[in-house]
């Protein structure tokens, strides 16, 4: 099993990276949840799996008096799992927000600051593509 | 948009019983499974399910205070318990542990880390309740 | 407070803060009777211990002689600066930088730390960049402050390299100790790597040749700093560097011929310079080189009349160039021009002022009763007695003087005695407190050269005896009798003169050698700075070129290709693997949270990309809770479904997913192959994780302790809150910042509408 979630972990990072880079704001979002979960398995991974009880202690004893499963990938992870969560929240109202200023989720056209110059990799010119991922007409909604 | 009554009545019920198995999930966390972080994810998901049903007034009048003061008090209930060590002498987050009764000869007691837990059930949830709260009310 | 104290207020408040220098002045004068003694006074504060940095002082006579002119001159630049910056809306900003580098250039030979010493040198470097920049508004004033700043702190950090080696070559970073233990370093294999950092050091912030072109242009500093930081203190902070190492570095064939001939080089060069200008400052800047240049001549050699002349003259070069400087102050300031050819009849409208000049130029051209004449007498002196190059060295000398004399006449006679017609308007003189300084200065250059000995005994001996103390003691006097030094003196003041009379001939001759020969490194600068900023603009082409795209392409691409060449680097050899064998409950869960996450990649609905994601989070949560983590499952699904409805408020709101990109399929390939190698290195390094035994020790320590020590039979818990609490709290903090953030994000748009 573990050999076969090594591949897994694998496959969904790959899944993510290719998400992240995909120039949509919401597409990204999803492959930063995917990334939190591979890496969140990877270290579970790591730790050694078995199908053994929880890391409890019973109630009549001091220590584990069977083996338990490894308690410290999992304390690990349990605040890696709720500050994914919180900073998947801080993305998200952040992409609103921008959404909301710039009226599009397209990374390409959000640069303000920094426009493009003449990029012959590009296949499309700027409007061209803001109009593919979604770039509504006027103001964002209020 | 009026939610529907079933939604409503069933809310009322289910919320403080969701509200009192955080509250368990957060004491217990100690020995058994539960704890700071999963009693917050609780109590926030029956807090969401209010505001759904209610709206995020009645949740704000519910609740009384600012959820922001909830993430202060619990950093500095984190930032006590921590210091509480210190006091005796010991580094930063030792944990102190005080019998307080015996039942059964099986001793009941309190620490430091409790507090701790608790400091982080609150953050947690006052994380939870902020960003709902606003992102409702925008 | 500019507003609160108004004009006047901060002008009074500016010349209060004169008590500063004045205290410190009168403090380093009650230690002269003990530094003139032999004593020294030591005062170390540890700083970074375990690194050898200490906070740690030395008072000797060097030190003395030093401190006296950076608090003298200060004091009088103080009370000269509240007047010439009458009205200027940056007062009291100016009188902070001009304290703050005094306390600095006080730091930087007081320091006894060669560490500590580096800092307060590059104190005085920002404090210089600032003071030079003080006009800020001026785009000349900018950019010489740039090019001050560059130079001297490029010389800074050779400094450092060249300290950091002395302190491998000997152990230490104390300079007394350096001393102590120096007679070997001149062997030491590092000694040609140190001598050359320490020069290039000195160099630059003496405004050696050919690095001397920054000194000029720091003349759009105003009047008042270029008299103290640019030819009063800051440029002799080069000239204290060599002092002070000298008897640690100095004993090699090396540093003489070195020093004698980019000091040589430097004094005739910076002279014949001084000859053509015709804005004072500029003549006054390009004879401070010169001067510079002379002061490291002599400390190349290794005989007491070269060390004794190159300490007096470092002090005649202090009075009477300080108060050149507040003159030109003064006459750029009333009569509001610089350039000689438009000045003269100076002498009666500014009669004052003209008293200074002429006291101050008699000085520089080193006449007989004057400070610099005893300064020149030394300097033959000692220059006749070196052992290595004694013609080059007073050959240069008697070059330089003569030049020297020549420009104090141009100084005076064009804008003071000639001319009354062109005077545009009446020039009044300039107030009390302008006028102090010149007068005081130019009366002690007087004064010092009536009475030499007494400035010898109590201030250049000690100077010279504190660095070498084995030295015999000069005496410093007014008449040695008919001897060679008279006659060069002689030979000097009539070169003087000559060349006053010939100095449009001389001048087209350098202005010729100029444009044959680059006299300066400026040129080598400016090609420097324009190739680190087209440099920078090309890398920020390519690199930040505000594709988002990009900036993630090159995060997890360099991400892939470090961790994966560290792995092929380490030779990890992967173990066999075999065809996994699993249950159908495990190959169903596995099919499923990929295909989910398959769904992810190619769905178009937003909708659908949340359930999916969903799948794959409950998927996870159930292996975690097949492998005995109840914990993680339990918060693994209450995050799921919080995501969820935080995504259905939010999402709603956004547009959807459209059609994906119009890219080219290039593209997409690229994007696809970093996709994969991301994938590919993971499942090696968990394979590669699995593949190692497992240490077990910690958890161990964990299962074992948990209850018994922390009371808790929930081991998760008990790591959480008890064992690796500093660990959460600073978890919880990240938190609780992320809420706050969002909050204050959203909180924001909310005000604007």
């Amino acid at each position: 099993m573990e050999t076969a979630l090594a591949f897994m972990c694998g496959i969904i990072a790959a899944a993510s990276i290719y998400l992240m880079l995909s120039g949509n704001l919401i597409r990204f979002i999803f492959g930063l949840v995917l990334a939190t979960n591979a890496v969140n398995l990877l270290i579970f991974v790591s730790g050694r799996l078995a199908e053994t009880r929880p890391p409890l202690i019973g109630d009549d004893a001091a220590v584990p008096v069977q083996e338990v499963a490894n308690a410290l990938p999992q304390a690990l992870i349990l605040t890696a799992i709720v500050i994914g969560f919180a900073l998947l929240t801080f993305v998200f109202i952040l992409f609103y927000r921008t959404y909301q200023s710039l009226g599009t989720v397209d990374t390409e056209s959000m640069r303000i600051s920094e426009p493009a110059e003449s990029d012959p990799d590009d296949g499309a010119t700027p409007g061209d593509k803001s109009d593919a991922s979604g770039r509504v007409s006027g103001e964002g909604p209020a | 948009m009026i939610p529907s009554l079933i939604l409503r009545t069933a809310t009322r019920l289910l919320v403080s019983m969701i509200l009192v198995f955080s509250v368990y999930l957060l004491l217990r966390g100690h020995n058994a499974p539960g704890g700071g972080f999963a009693g917050a994810l609780v109590a926030g998901t029956g807090f969401a399910l209010y505001i759904m049903a209610e709206g995020s007034e009645s949740v704000r009048r519910a609740i009384r205070i600012d959820p922001r003061g909830l993430i202060v008090f619990g950093m500095g209930l984190a930032l006590v318990s921590g210091l509480i060590g210190m006091l005796a002498g010991k580094p930063f987050l030792t944990g102190l542990w005080w019998t307080i009764a015996e039942i059964n000869s099986r001793e009941i007691v309190v620490g430091t880390p409790l507090f701790f837990d608790i400091g982080v059930f609150a953050i947690v949830l006052g994380t939870i309740l902020t960003l709902i709260l606003a992102l409702e009310e925008n | 407070m500019t507003e609160h104290l108004g004009k006047t207020g901060i002008e009074r408040a500016a010349r209060a803060t004169g008590i500063l220098p004045l205290l410190l002045f009168l403090g380093a004068a009650a230690m002269v009777p003990h530094t003139a003694a032999g004593e020294s006074y030591r005062l170390a504060i540890a700083w970074v211990p375990g690194l050898g940095v200490n906070l740690s002082f030395m008072l000797d006579g060097l030190s003395v002689l030093f401190a006296l002119i950076i608090t003298g001159v200060g004091f009088f630049v103080t009370l000269y600066a509240v007047d010439y910056l009458h009205g200027h809306s940056h007062t009291g900003r100016f009188f902070v930088f001009l304290h703050a580098f005094m306390l600095s250039m006080l730091g930087l030979v007081l320091a006894d730390n060669v560490l500590s010493l580096f800092v307060f040198w590059e104190l005085t470097t920002i404090f210089s960049y600032l003071l030079i920049g003080f006009e800020h508004e001026a785009e000349a004033s900018r950019k010489s402050a740039r090019q001050a700043l560059l130079v001297t702190g490029a010389g800074g950090l050779a400094l450092l390299v060249g300290f950091l080696l002395m302190g491998i070559a000997t152990g230490t970073y104390e300079i007394s100790q350096m001393v102590a233990m120096s007679a070997s370093l001149p062997d030491h294999p590092l000694y040609g790597a140190i001598l050359v950092m320490v020069f290039l050091g000195a160099f630059t912030k003496s405004a050696q040749f050919p690095f001397h072109f920054w000194l000029p242009n720091a003349m759009a500093a105003p009047a008042p700093i270029s008299a103290f930081l640019h030819s009063a203190t800051m440029v002799k902070g080069g000239i204290y560097l060599l002092a002070r190492f000298h008897p640690i570095l100095g004993g090699s064939e090396a540093w003489t011929a070195v020093l004698v001939i980019v000091g040589g080089v430097t004094a005739v060069v910076g002279a014949f310079t001084a000859l053509g200008q015709t804005d004072l400052k500029k003549i006054l800047a390009y004879t401070t080189v010169s001067a510079l240049g002379i002061m490291t001549m002599f400390l190349g050699g290794q005989n007491a009349p070269s060390l004794t002349a190159a300490m007096t003259f470092l002090l005649v070069h202090a009075i009477y160039k300080s108060a050149l400087f507040l003159v030109a102050g003064i006459i750029d300031h009333q009569a509001g021009t610089r350039d000689i050819e438009k000045l003269g009849g100076l002498a009666r409208s500014m009669p004052v002022t003209a008293l200074g000049a002429f006291a101050a130029c008699f000085s520089m051209a080193g006449f007989p009763l004057f400070f610099g004449f005893i300064g020149k007498e030394i300097m033959y002196k000692g220059a006749l007695a070196e052992a290595m190059m004694p013609g080059l060295t007073t050959a240069a000398a008697v070059l330089a003087n003569g030049l020297m004399t020549a420009v104090a006449g141009i100084f005076l006679i064009g804008p003071f005695l000639s001319g009354a017609a062109r005077h545009p308007g009446p020039r009044p003189e300039a107030c009390a407190a302008m006028c102090s300084g010149p007068l005081v200065l130019g009366g002690l250059g007087i004064f010092f050269g009536i009475v030499p000995e007494f400035v010898g005994n109590w201030l250049v001996s000690p100077a010279v005896l504190s660095f070498h103390a084995h030295l015999e003691h000069i005496k410093l006097e007014l008449f040695h009798g008919i001897n060679p030094p008279l006659l060069l003196s002689a030979l000097t003041l009539a070169l003087g003169v000559a060349l006053y009379l010939a100095r449009k001939r001389v001048n087209y001759g350098v202005c010729r050698a100029y444009e044959m020969i680059p006299l300066d490194a400026s040129r080598v600068y400016d090609a420097a700075v324009a190739a680190v900023a087209a440099l920078g603009r090309a890398q920020t082409r390519v690199l930040q070129n505000g594709s988002l795209h990009r900036y993630f392409y090159i995060v997890a691409g360099a991400f892939v290709l470090l961790t994966g060449y560290s792995y092929v680097h380490g030779m990890q050899v992967l173990p066999d693997i075999g065809v996994p064998v699993l249950s159908l409950r495990e190959w169903l869960l596995i099919l499923v949270i990929l295909a989910a996450a398959g769904a992810v990649l190619v769905t178009r609905s937003v909708l659908l990309a949340i359930c999916a994601l969903g799948v794959v989070g409950a998927g996870i949560a159930v292996i975690f809770l097949s492998y005995g983590a109840p914990d993680l499952a339990l918060t693994q699904l209450l995050v799921e479904t919080l995501t969820v409805i935080i995504v259905s408020i939010i999402l709603l709101h956004l547009p959807g997913l459209g059609p994906g990109r119009k890219t080219t399929g290039r593209k997409k390939l690229f994007d696809g192959v970093l996709a994969v190698g991301m994938g590919v290195l993971m499942t090696t390094l968990i394979l590669t994780v699995l593949s190692t035994p497992l240490d077990r020790s910690v958890t161990d320590f964990f299962e074992n302790n948990s209850y018994l020590a922390a009371h808790g039979r929930n081991i998760v818990n008990v790591i959480l809150v008890d064992f690796r609490s500093m660990d959460t709290l600073g978890e919880i903090i990240v938190v609780a910042t992320a809420g706050l953030a969002g909050y204050a994000l959203i909180q924001k748009r909310r005000e604007r509408l």
